[in-house]
């Protein structure tokens, strides 16, 4: 078993099982909450994940297959995408070749969100471009099912953030590609609601000027 | 004259919240003196800025003349006058910064303004020697995990409602505790151990905690015990922000965690964050406990590096500024 990646919440192995390289996903016990409180959000999360990632594929989304799950161990056997980072990809490419990754983007958060599938952590390092140019979502940890409004602008809300913080020299034109590709999937009407909420929901932050 | 001429002073005025701080800073970094004057608003009761503002316009001289007397120097050995212009209770905001004009008049000395927040955290990477860290900012103010990237702090998770200091105040004003609460809290949640089950709700990096007070207060008037209440309060709230830091930490991958602002003092939260950044293979800092909370020598240090870096204002523009978001300052010597 390699470790290829300790995250946040899990640590991702390399790992061969039944003659295939696969992602074991464990999420570790984190010795810093009590272990009540640590049992609870992991498993929690492990069953979660599995069934969204799972939802996801059934509307289109490119996701990893899942082989196992293992809620006693909070741990998932998953299929090993090989693919860059949008976060790495973001940083060496020129917004040109990027503008048509972010309307699919956004066109494929709009059919999760019509789907009623909410991801909950939609950071670059969460999207995975395969050579195929296939992009595939990632960690469905914090991820719920949810039609509302606020889940869906909540969702695009951190999106904007990561974008401002870790590629602030192209937030603004990424962010409105994603909200073109989202607008095409969910309708003008709908990209308008979520746009205001976004609004308002960055307003309900701290020291904004226009509360 | 004690300093060499090469050595630049600044006068700094914290007045943004609760305390009236007056520091002198050298630019070698030496803190000459700090004082602090503290306004505590009744029992059962929150901030009143207007009384606030009023403590600190009376007490501000002698605070001043106490800080001058300890460090031995006088008014014209100073070379810039700094003061928070922002954020905070605007009437409290305006008492430091006349105060800062009428000295920067007076002494003919430049006038420089200092966000708040970004006080805590160059004071903070200053006393501990953090160079690059993840910034985790927890304070009344507060609650905000960044870090700096060309010339700007960019925040990588908030709240996104109330923030720590807040909740743990509100809550403690609630159960009767006195203001400010989370030593309170602190102390009674040693004594609980009993873990009560509270909304705990983290989105990617941000975090979430109006859910989390409106729950505990309606468990504390239901009777749930107040120690096992605090002890589960902590544990949420903490373990929150410290999951919202590790997400931020594996995105960014930082070698250095900085912890900073009033509710640092936490033994708690400041121990969970220690065990999240060491298993990260990553420096963790957190401020010295006396430098946690609102003081002069923050916003006269940060003066230095605005001073050196030609940052300054005159005083006609000396606007305070209330609402003013940490993403929003220009850190000219942050590139």
């Amino acid at each position: 078993m390699v470790l290829i990646k300790k995250g946040a919440e899990a640590e991702l192995f390399l790992e061969t099982w039944c003659e295939k390289k696969v992602i074991l996903k464990r999420r570790t016990p984190k010795s810093y909450r009590i272990p009540d409180l640590d049992l609870k959000l992991r498993s929690y999360r492990t069953i979660h994940e599995a069934m969204l990632i799972h939802q996801a594929k059934l509307v289109g989304i490119p996701t990893p297959l899942i082989y196992l799950v293992d809620t006693i161990n909070s741990t998932i056997i998953m299929e090993y995408i090989i693919g860059k980072q949008l976060r790495e990809l973001a940083n060496e490419s020129s917004e040109l070749t990027l503008k048509p990754i972010f309307l699919r983007i956004g066109r494929s958060i709009g059919k999760l969100h019509s789907s009623g599938i909410i991801h909950g952590d939609l950071t670059t390092s969460n999207l995975i471009i395969d050579p195929q140019k296939r992009i595939f979502f990632i960690d469905f940890g914090l991820g719920k099912k949810s039609l509302e409004l606020e889940e869906r602008s909540v969702d695009l809300f951190l999106l904007k953030r990561t974008l401002n913080s870790t590629h602030y020299l192209s937030a603004d034109p990424f962010f409105s590609w994603v909200l073109e590709g989202y607008e095409k999937n969910v309708g003008n009407k709908n990209r308008m609601a979520v746009e205001r909420r976004i609004k308002a929901i960055a307003d309900r932050g701290r020291y904004t000027t226009s509360n | 004259m004690r300093y060499k001429k090469t050595v630049n002073v600044c006068l700094g005025i914290e007045s943004t919240a609760h305390t009236f701080g007056v520091a002198l800073v050298s630019n070698d970094g030496r803190i000459l003196c700090d004082y602090k004057s503290v306004y505590n608003p009744p029992l059962g009761k929150g901030i009143h800025p207007r009384e606030a503002a009023q403590h600190h316009s009376e007490h501000s001289a002698n605070t001043l003349k106490r800080c001058l007397e300890s460090s031995g120097l006088s008014l014209n050995s100073i070379n810039c006058i700094a003061f928070s212009s922002g954020p905070g209770l605007g009437p409290v905001l305006r008492t430091g910064a006349s105060i800062a004009r009428a000295l920067a008049i007076w002494l003919n000395k430049p006038l420089i303004p200092i966000h708040h927040a970004i006080g805590h955290i160059e004071l903070a990477c200053k006393l501990t020697g953090a160079k690059n860290p993840l910034i985790v900012l927890v304070s009344g103010g507060h609650t905000m995990i960044g870090a700096y990237a060309a010339r700007k702090c960019r925040v990588f998770g908030e709240t996104e409602d109330i923030t720590l200091g807040n909740l743990l105040d509100v809550f403690g004003r609630e159960a009767g505790l006195p203001f400010p609460s989370g030593p309170y809290i602190e102390k009674l949640a040693k004594e609980g151990n009993d873990f009560i089950d509270l909304p705990y709700v983290v989105k990617g990096n941000d975090v979430s905690y109006s859910g989390l007070l409106t729950s505990t207060l309606a468990k504390f008037k239901e009777g749930f015990d107040l120690k096992h209440l605090c002890f589960s309060l902590q544990e949420v709230s903490f373990s929150m922000l410290t999951e919202a830091t590790e997400r931020a930490l594996a995105h960014i991958e930082r070698d250095e965690v900085l912890l900073t602002g009033g509710v640092a003092a936490n033994a708690r939260l400041s121990n969970m964050l220690r065990t999240m950044t060491e298993d990260h293979n990553a420096k963790f800092f957190v401020v010295p406990r006396e430098y946690c909370g609102d003081c002069g020598a923050q916003i006269a240090w940060t003066g230095i590096l605005a001073y050196e870096s030609g940052v300054m204002t005159d005083v006609n523009n000396s606007f305070v500024i209330p609402r003013w978001r940490i993403d929003d300052v220009e850190i000219p010597w942050r590139h």
